[in-house]
């Protein structure tokens, strides 16, 4: 497939404000039941929020660009009963809106207590919030993924690693941004997220490494002969009809040699999973907010080539019927 | 159910691209606008087309065999390409089972053509929406037209009748005839997608005569050689 950089920078940008809110969830929860200090709703949360609804509007901004007619886009709610792609517009503005009424909630300062569970925890308008965003994130994690793994002819994609990869990578790239944020509002969880951070990042890892190699030892379903119908081993295309390019020669390949799609593999590996989790625990130690933020970046870009390859990856059976040009 | 389709005859294809040129003449003068044509006369020409014929060489040289595959819109029963589209805007008609993109709902997001396994849909850069073979329903709903012209034009204008267009549920019609004896096959079936268009493969019409057919074991003559008859009168020829 030919990847597209305005669904990769949708898919990157809105996987890293799905964690970074998460994240923030993850450390309110966790404060509430003693085992962290509480932060201030303010500083924290709020601006917390601010960061990921930017991260998310900047994602849903990049995918407009993929749409041959922006203006009609309000239309592609419309089939959330059977397409994937329809239901995840209509799960992303809701995430957004809840991320924003838990940001203003605790810019507000609304966060008195409400009830408390079995006389211990306290639960106030915030937490209900929050839980609410955080369902929702996982089923636009889900939903963003099974675009993709939906399609069954598109071997490479069609598999619930895909799903899982999405969501540990989202995950990953949050917890690093929420370590840098932490670091930059001097709460002291930056060694909380730096750890959940790691343990994504190597999560993440063994997941991307796992359908990696399923798709190097696949086996392909699809041959010329299915493609055509006529059944012999040796089928060869002589001219696929056309001289020039066409849509079908343009969206389903990637352009690129074969070194070079290699090159964004060993590339993603290493900025994705190695470097950030090297500078993250050195820079947990020294506590240095810059190396966080370092870490974040290599991280993301290391994203949009792991976004890239996921793309270039993917052979289309429709390739076959346009293999000679002629 | 009707299901309209057309039936493809590999045997008979000679990869005129007849076909091509009086679909991509028919949608661009139809009532959908034009199909867009960019650098037709300079390097790198690309453009949309609904139909295109392209060729397959089959065996190893010196036995092979040249098929001309032409390649529209298979108007597929179960269609990938219907349950994908964010906006409903490709839909599957119920009367008459044909597959269509409504043009003012199109996003031009694409993802119909990724879920298509034949890559029949592409975007029309112009435009910016996604096209594919509509079976010429234009031309198929045309009270005003004759009978005779009420058919995709592809299928008027093939020279060697290698385009039959009909309902395929109709056990009695010509396309489900040809299907049903000479071997009608669908593409990629194990995917579930249900295709309505068929293709005839490539066959040959052969009887095998044996030796000893020609040669009779009981031949009481023991040889073929004159009857008796020649030779003159025998009893069988008395008149009484």
């Amino acid at each position: 497939m030919h990847p597209a950089f305005s669904v990769i920078f949708l898919t990157t940008l809105i996987g890293a404000g799905q964690g970074l809110f998460l994240a923030l969830y993850t450390g309110q929860v966790y404060s509430i039941a003693n085992l962290l200090d509480p932060q201030d709703s303010v500083t924290f949360y709020a601006w917390g929020s601010l960061l990921a609804l930017f991260l998310l509007a900047l994602g849903l901004f990049a995918s407009f660009f993929h749409l041959g007619h922006p203006e009609r886009a309000w239309r592609s709610a419309a089939q959330w009963r059977t397409s994937w792609l329809s239901r995840e517009v209509v799960v992303l503005p809701v995430f957004m809106f809840f991320v924003m009424l838990y940001g203003l909630f605790n810019y507000f300062g609304l966060t008195e207590v409400l009830f408390v569970v079995r006389g211990q925890l306290p639960v106030d308008s915030t937490l209900l919030i929050g839980l609410i965003a955080t369902l929702l994130a996982f089923a636009l994690y889900l939903s963003t993924a099974m675009i993709y793994a939906s399609l069954k002819f598109l071997q490479e994609w069609h598999s619930p690693l895909t799903v899982v990869n999405y969501t540990l990578l989202g995950l990953a790239s949050g917890f690093t941004l929420a370590a840098g944020f932490a670091a930059w509002t001097h709460a002291n969880l930056v060694g909380f997220y730096v750890g959940w951070a790691v343990i994504f990042t190597m999560l993440g890892m063994i997941s991307r490494f796992a359908s990696l190699y399923r798709n190097g030892r696949m086996k392909r379903l699809v041959e010329t002969s299915n493609a055509i119908g006529v059944k012999h081993n040796r089928i060869v295309q002589k001219s696929q009809g056309f001289m020039g390019g066409s849509f079908n020669t343009r969206e389903f390949f990637h352009g690129k040699s074969p070194a070079f799609v290699r090159f964004m593999r060993n590339t993603f590996v290493v900025l994705v999973f190695i470097v950030p989790v090297v500078i993250m625990i050195s820079a947990a130690n020294a506590g240095s907010f810059h190396l966080l933020i370092v870490a974040f970046v290599v991280q993301y870009v290391g994203l949009i080539a792991e976004r890239w390859y996921f793309f270039a990856d993917a052979q289309h059976p429709q390739n076959l019927y346009y293999q000679a040009k002629g | 159910m009707t299901q309209l389709a057309l039936v493809i005859d590999l045997n008979v294809c000679v990869g005129c691209h007849a076909c091509v040129t009086s679909c991509k003449q028919w949608n661009t003068s139809g009532w959908a606008g034009p199909l867009v044509d960019q650098r037709p006369y300079d390097q790198d020409p690309t453009g949309t087309f609904f139909n295109r014929v392209q060729t397959f060489e089959v065996g190893e040289y010196p036995n092979t065999e040249t098929v001309h595959f032409p390649k529209s819109c298979l108007h597929c029963e179960e269609p990938p390409c219907v349950p994908v589209c964010p906006t409903g805007a490709s839909y599957k008609r119920e009367d008459n089972g044909v597959v269509l993109v409504d043009y003012d709902k199109c996003i031009g997001c694409k993802y119909c053509s990724w879920a298509c396994p034949y890559g029949m849909r592409e975007l029309d850069e112009n435009q910016k929406v996604m096209k594919k073979c509509t079976l010429c329903i234009d031309r198929i709903t045309d009270e005003s037209l004759p009978e005779r012209e009420r058919k995709p034009s592809c299928v008027l204008s093939c020279p060697t009748d290698a385009r039959l267009f009909g309902d395929v549920h109709d056990p009695e019609s010509e396309v489900s005839i040809a299907i049903r004896e000479q071997g009608g096959y669908q593409l990629m079936p194990e995917w579930g997608t249900k295709p309505a268009n068929h293709y005839l493969p490539r066959r040959k019409a052969k009887i095998q005569i044996h030796e000893d057919e020609l040669d009779r074991a009981d031949n009481p003559l023991k040889k073929e050689a004159p009857l008796p008859a020649a030779e003159g009168e025998t009893l069988d020829d008395v008149a009484w």
